[in-house]
C-alpha cells in the first residue's frame, strides 16, 4: 500500500440540523451551519492554502494564508475563522489573493533555513507544499536579516526533536497539546519577533509534556519531528493497523520504508482514537525489533538446562509428544493452556479450540482472570452480557462522569484526553480512588468530589451511594418498573435502605466524610446523564464481582442505562482483553460467553469441530497452579503471557511451574515464565501478522501485517502446527477464515468478517442481522438478559487485614510510560521516564520509619519481601503505599497474596497488608532471582540448528 | 478451597436461605472444575470443618 495522506479539512466538523448552501469557486456545497468556509471548500474538493489550521484544532486565524474573497464583502477574510452563510459566494483564487499569499510565504521563508524551503515526494512538509502552491522561488528580503536560524535544538526527548529554526510559531503544537491532549505543557513565550514555542522554559524532557506526539503530528514544518524520521528518512508506504498496548485500541498508520517501520502515526479515521495517540503506541514500538527477540524455537530437557535452538518441526513435535506422554500417564485433564490478551482474536480462538478439541479438556484460561474477570461475571449477571455498555464517544454526552478505581491519564491516555475535553466543556466529575490520581486536579479539570476511600471498601461506598439514592427518593421508578426485574429490585431496595448501608454508618469503614458521599450520590442521580468508568481498582479485590454488580445496581436504579452519555464502562487493561474473553478463553465458556454445560451450544461446536467436547468447566489459572503443586497438573501451553511476573504470589506460581513436566512458552522474549519452560516458541509482534483486536468498547479492528514474522511463523500458524501435531487437524490459510468460523459459531459475531471491518473501518459487537453495522451502545430499549437484575451486594471485608506486623496496605498499579509486565516498554526509550519500580509512601509513614526520598526500603507481606527505592508522595493517604509491577527484578508480586475475588478468583492485588522498613541490601528473593535468571536464560547456539 | 467456598457463601448470605443455598450450589456447579467439586464433596462428607453452613448445604446438592 502506498503512503496514506489523509485529507485535512482545516477546521473541525460541525453538527447541526440547519444546513447552509453556498458557492465556492463556482461550485455549490451544502454543509452544517457553523462550518468554516475553509472546511466547506475542502468538502467541495477545493483546498485553500493554510498553515496554522488543522481539522483537529479550533480555527486560530494567524497564518493569513487562507484568505479568501467573499462577494459583496470588503477585504479578504481568513477562511478558517469565517463561518458559512446561506447564499455566500466565495473565491479562493484570484491575483489579489495569490499576491497576498506570496507575501505571507516570503516573510515566513525569510526566517527559514533555505535548504528546507523545497521538498519533494513523501518527505514534503506542509510548509514546503505551501511554498510550492504559492509558487515561491525567491525571497525578496534575503536570508541575512534578523532571524532564528541559529537557535539551539531541543533533543532532550528520546523520540522527537524541536528545532526552533524551522518553527513558524503557528501555535499548532501549543493548541494540539491543549485541545487534543489536554496537558497544556506548551506555550508561546515572548511577543512579536521574540515569540518562541516553549515547554515551560525548560527542555521537553523536564517539562509537563507526556510525549503523546500530538504536537509533532501537528507541526507543519518538521520543526517538531520524530527522531526515527530523521534517522531513516521519509516512509514510502503505510499499513493501517491497531495498537498492541492498552484497551483503547488506537488505530495507527505504520509508516514504513524498506520493510522497516519509520514511525507510527495515529489514524484520523480510527473510531477509538480519532487521530490521537499516547507515548506507548506512538513511539514505544522499537521492542518489535529489539535484540532480545527470540526468533528461533528452542527446547531443553530440564528448565535448569541451557536452551538448545531447534527447527520449528522439532520444537512442535517435542511439545506435542510431551503433552501426549503426560496425558497418557496422568490423564486427559493433566494439561491445559493460557490464551493471550496481547494476541489477536483469531489466535486466541485457536488456542482455546486446540485445548478443547486437541487436548480434550476445558483447561483454558486467560490473563483476564487476573484483571477483568469480575467485569464479565458482574455485568453478565446484572445486564446479561460480559462487556461495557458504551462506546468511547458516549462520554461526549455525559453530564456527570464517575471514575472508580481507574487512572485513565496513565493507563488509557487517549480516552483520558477525550474525557478531559468533555470535562473542560463542563461535565461534572466524581472520582472514587484511594490515590489522588491526576484527574483529581489537572489543568482546567478539577473533580467536584474526590472520595479517597480506604482500599478494600469499594462495596461499602457503592452501597452508601445507593443508600442515598434510595432513601432520598432519587430512584428512577419508571425506568426500574419498565426495564428491571421488579421483585429483585424490591429485595435490593429493602437491603440497601437499611441504616447499616448509610454513608454515616459506613464512614469509619470507608474513611470518607458521609457528607461528601451523600453529595456525590445526589450529583450522580440528578446531574443529567451520568456515566461510570472503572478499572482494576474495582475488579482486583476479594469483592470485585460484587462491586461490578453494585455499580450496575446504581446505574439501573437511576436510569443511567441504554442511551448515549450513561452506562458502565470498564477500562480494559490489555489491548485484547475483551476479545480474549469473547473468544471463549475461560474454562467454563465457549466463544460468545455460552456455558460449556449448555448441550445445544456444545453440540453446535462438536458438529463444527468434529470432536466430542467436555461439558464440565475446566481449571482456572490459579487452580492449574494449585493442581500442579498437588501433582495432578503436569503440562501447560502459555501463549503471550507472563504469569510469573504478572500473577500474585510469585513464589507459588514458580513452584507450580517448576513442578510441571512440560511448560511451553510462546512469546517475543524469554520472559519470566520462560525461566520454567521446556519448549520456547518464538512469538510474533502485532506488526507481523493479520487478525483483529477487540477494545474496551467492543470495537473489533483489524491488525494488518506490516512486516514478515521474525520467527518465520505468526502465532496462529504455530498454534495450528501444535494442534496438528497433537492429532487434531487445523487447516486455515488466513486469519480471515478463522474469523469466518467464529462468526458462524457465535451469534454476537454473526455479521463480522474481515471484509466488513475493512469496509466500515471497525465494528462493535453485537454485529448480526439485528445490528448489521454493529452496536455502539448496548441495552437500548431492553437489557440483553431481558429484565435488569438487581443483586444484593453485602459488604464483606477482605480477609487480608493489617496487623502490628504488617500495618500498612499496599496497592499496586501502572504508570503512563510502562505497560503491564514491561516486556515491551522496558525494551524502549520509555525507560527514560521509569527505569525501576518505586514505592510511593506518605510523608508521615516515611518519617515514622526514618525513610527519606530515594532510600532503599524493604516491602514485606506474609507472602514474601522485596526491596525497592522509596518515593515520598502525598498522592497516597497515610497507611497506604503504592508500587508498580513493570520490572521483573523488583518482583512486586512476590509480595501480593493469593486472596482473590469470590466469584472469579481475580487476585486481590489492590489490598496487601505490608510493612515497610529501611533496607541495606536486596531481598533474598531478589538475590535468588538474579542468580537463577542467568542460569535459566542460557542459550546454547548450535550451528547445525535448522530453522 | 474452604476459604473460596466460604467467600461464595458470604456473598449469598444476605439472601433468604433457600435462595442462598441454591445460589451457592449453582455457582459451584458452573464454575468449579469437577475434581474441585469432588474434593469439597469429600470434605463435607468428612465433617466440613470450618465451612459456612450455606456452603455445606450447597455442596450436598452438587451432582
Amino acid at each position: 500500500m502506498a503512503l496514506i495522506r489523509e485529507t485535512d479539512y482545516g477546521t473541525p466538523k460541525r453538527i447541526s440540523d440547519t444546513l447552509v448552501t453556498l458557492e465556492i469557486d463556482g461550485k455549490p456545497v451544502t454543509v452544517a451551519a457553523g462550518t468554516s468556509v475553509m472546511r466547506a471548500a475542502a468538502e467541495a474538493g477545493v483546498q485553500v492554502p493554510k498553515l496554522c489550521a488543522s481539522d483537529n484544532l479550533e480555527a486560530f486565524g494567524s497564518c493569513r494564508l487562507c484568505l479568501v474573497e467573499v462577494e459583496g464583502r470588503r477585504g479578504t477574510p481568513a477562511s478558517c475563522t469565517t463561518p458559512v452563510e446561506q447564499g455566500m459566494k466565495v473565491k479562493t483564487q484570484s491575483p489579489k489573493l495569490a499576491k497576498l499569499r506570496m507575501g505571507v510565504m516570503e516573510l515566513y521563508a525569510s526566517d527559514h533555513p533555505r535548504e528546507m524551503l523545497y521538498g519533494s515526494g513523501n518527505g514534503q512538509t506542509e510548509f514546503q507544499e505551501m511554498v510550492e502552491i504559492v509558487g515561491l522561488r525567491e525571497v525578496r528580503y534575503g536570508h541575512t536579516g534578523k532571524n532564528h536560524l541559529h537557535s539551539d535544538k531541543d533533543e532532550s526527548n528520546p523520540y522527537f526533536t524541536f528545532d526552533p529554526a524551522m518553527c513558524i510559531v503557528c501555535s499548532r503544537c501549543v493548541r494540539a497539546c491543549e485541545e487534543v491532549q489536554g496537558t497544556f505543557a506548551l506555550t508561546i513565550d515572548g511577543r512579536g519577533f521574540a515569540s518562541v514555542v516553549s515547554a515551560g522554559d525548560k527542555p521537553f524532557i523536564e517539562s509537563e509534556c507526556v510525549s503523546c506526539g500530538a504536537c509533532v503530528q501537528a507541526c507543519p514544518t518538521n520543526s517538531l519531528v520524530e527522531k526515527t524520521y530523521i534517522q531513516k528518512g521519509a516512509p514510502d508506504r503505510s499499513v493501517v493497523t491497531t495498537c498492541a498496548y492498552c484497551g483503547v485500541g488506537c488505530s495507527f498508520k505504520a509508516e514504513l520504508t524498506n520493510n522497516e517501520v519509520v514511525r507510527m502515526m495515529p489514524f484520523k479515521d480510527g473510531k477509538a482514537n480519532h487521530g490521537h495517540s499516547c507515548v506507548k503506541g506512538r513511539f514505544a514500538w522499537g521492542y518489535a525489533t529489539h535484540k532480545d527477540r527470540i526468533t528461533k524455537p528452542m527446547i531443553r530437557a530440564k528448565f535448569t538446562d541451557p536452551w538448545r535452538e531447534v527447527s520449528w518441526e522439532e520444537a512442535i513435535g517435542h511439545a506435542a509428544s510431551e503433552f501426549k506422554r503426560i496425558q497418557a500417564k496422568y490423564g486427559r485433564d493433566s494439561i491445559g493452556g493460557i490464551t493471550s490478551s496481547r494476541c489477536t482474536n483469531e489466535e486466541t480462538y485457536l488456542v482455546q479450540k486446540m485445548i478443547r478439541a486437541a487436548f480434550g479438556n476445558n483447561n483454558t484460561d486467560t490473563c483476564a482472570r487476573v484483571c477483568h474477570s469480575p467485569t464479565g461475571y458482574g455485568l453478565k449477571t446484572t445486564l446479561g452480557t460480559s462487556a461495557g455498555t458504551q462506546d468511547f464517544d458516549s462520554v461526549e454526552a455525559a453530564d456527570v462522569i464517575v471514575i472508580i478505581g481507574a487512572n485513565p491519564t496513565d493507563a488509557h491516555p487517549v480516552f483520558a484526553s477525550q474525557m478531559k475535553r468533555r470535562l473542560r466543556k463542563g461535565a461534572r466529575l466524581i472520582i472514587v480512588d484511594p490515590r489522588r490520581i491526576d484527574l483529581v486536579k489537572s489543568p482546567h479539570v478539577q473533580a467536584d468530589y474526590h472520595l479517597p476511600l480506604l482500599p478494600g471498601t469499594n462495596v461499602a461506598i457503592i452501597n452508601a451511594l445507593a443508600h442515598v439514592v434510595v432513601n432520598e427518593g432519587l430512584v428512577n421508578e419508571a425506568f426500574v418498573k419498565e426495564r428491571c426485574d421488579v421483585a429483585a429490585f424490591e429485595q435490593w431496595r429493602k437491603f440497601i435502605a437499611e441504616e447499616r448501608n448509610s454513608p454515616e454508618s459506613l464512614e469509619h469503614i470507608i474513611g470518607v466524610p458521609a457528607a461528601d458521599v451523600s453529595a456525590a450520590a445526589r450529583l450522580y442521580a440528578t446531574g443529567g446523564n451520568a456515566a461510570i468508568y472503572y478499572g482494576l481498582g474495582v475488579t482486583e479485590h476479594s469483592q470485585g464481582s460484587t462491586m461490578v454488580m453494585g455499580m450496575a445496581n446504581l446505574a439501573m436504579a437511576t436510569g443511567n442505562m441504554g442511551r448515549k452519555g450513561v452506562g458502565i464502562s470498564p477500562l480494559r487493561g490489555q489491548n485484547n482483553v475483551q476479545g480474549s474473553c469473547d473468544m471463549g478463553s475461560f474454562p467454563h465458556e465457549f466463544p460468545g460467553y455460552r456455558h460449556v454445560s449448555d448441550s445445544a451450544v456444545r453440540e453446535q461446536f462438536e458438529k463444527a469441530w468434529h470432536v466430542s467436547l467436555q461439558s464440565e468447566p475446566g481449571l482456572r489459572i490459579p487452580n492449574m497452579i494449585d493442581a500442579a503443586v498437588d501433582g495432578t497438573f503436569k503440562g501447560i501451553y502459555v501463549q503471550g503471557e507472563d504469569i510469573v511476573q504478572s500473577d500474585p504470589n510469585t513464589q507459588h506460581i514458580s513452584t507450580g511451574l517448576a513442578a510441571m513436566e512440560c511448560v511451553v512458552v510462546q512469546d517475543l522474549f524469554l520472559n519470566e515464565t520462560a525461566s520454567y519452560a521446556h519448549v520456547f516458541l518464538p512469538g510474533s509482534s502485532f506488526l507481523e501478522k493479520d487478525g483483529t483486536f477487540t477494545n474496551a468498547e467492543r470495537r473489533i479492528s483489524r491488525v494488518r501485517k506490516a512486516i514478515e514474522p521474525l520467527g518465520g511463523l505468526a502465532d496462529w500458524e504455530a498454534t495450528m502446527a501444535l494442534s496438528n501435531a497433537m492429532g487434531y487437524p487445523m487447516h486455515y490459510s488466513h486469519p480471515s477464515e478463522i474469523m469466518d468460523e467464529i462468526a458462524r459459531l457465535t451469534p454476537t459475531f454473526a455479521g463480522v468478517s474481515f471484509e466488513k471491518i475493512d469496509q466500515l473501518g471497525s465494528v462493535q459487537w453485537p454485529c448480526n442481522d439485528k445490528a448489521p453495522e454493529g452496536t455502539p451502545v448496548m441495552h437500548i430499549g431492553g437489557f440483553v438478559r431481558g429484565k435488569g437484575m438487581f443483586m444484593i451486594t453485602e459488604f464483606v471485608p477482605t480477609d487480608e487485614r493489617t496487623s502490628g506486623r504488617f500495618p500498612l496496605i499496599l496497592t499496586t498499579g501502572r504508570i503512563l510510560s510502562q505497560y503491564n509486565v514491561g516486556a515491551q516498554t522496558r525494551r524502549t526509550d520509555n525507560n527514560v521516564w521509569h527505569d525501576m519500580d518505586v514505592l510511593e509512601i506518605h510523608p508521615s509513614d516515611a518519617e515514622n520509619r526514618g525513610i527519606k526520598e530515594g532510600d532503599l526500603v524493604s516491602l514485606a507481606s506474609r507472602a514474601g519481601d522485596i526491596t525497592l527505592p522509596a518515593r515520598i508522595s502525598e498522592r497516597m493517604q497515610p497507611g497506604v503505599v503504592y508500587t508498580t509491577f513493570h520490572h521483573a527484578m523488583t518482583g512486586a508480586n512476590v509480595v501480593t497474596t493469593e486472596f482473590s475475588d469470590w466469584a472469579t478468583n481475580c487476585p486481590e492485588y489492590k489490598v496487601t497488608a505490608v510493612q515497610v522498613q529501611l533496607a541495606r541490601h536486596m531481598s533474598e528473593w531478589q538475590e535468588h532471582y538474579l542468580e537463577t535468571r542467568k542460569q535459566t536464560t542460557r542459550i546454547e547456539k548450535e550451528s547445525t540448528a535448522n530453522d | 478451597m474452604v476459604h473460596m467456598a466460604n467467600q461464595i457463601a458470604a456473598f449469598f448470605s444476605s439472601y433468604p436461605t433457600e435462595q442462598a443455598v441454591a445460589g451457592v450450589a449453582d455457582h459451584l456447579q458452573k464454575f468449579w472444575e469437577p475434581r474441585m467439586r469432588k474434593q469439597i464433596t469429600q470434605y463435607v462428607a468428612d465433617g466440613g470443618a470450618g465451612l459456612h453452613d450455606l456452603a455445606i448445604e450447597a455442596v450436598k446438592r452438587l451432582h
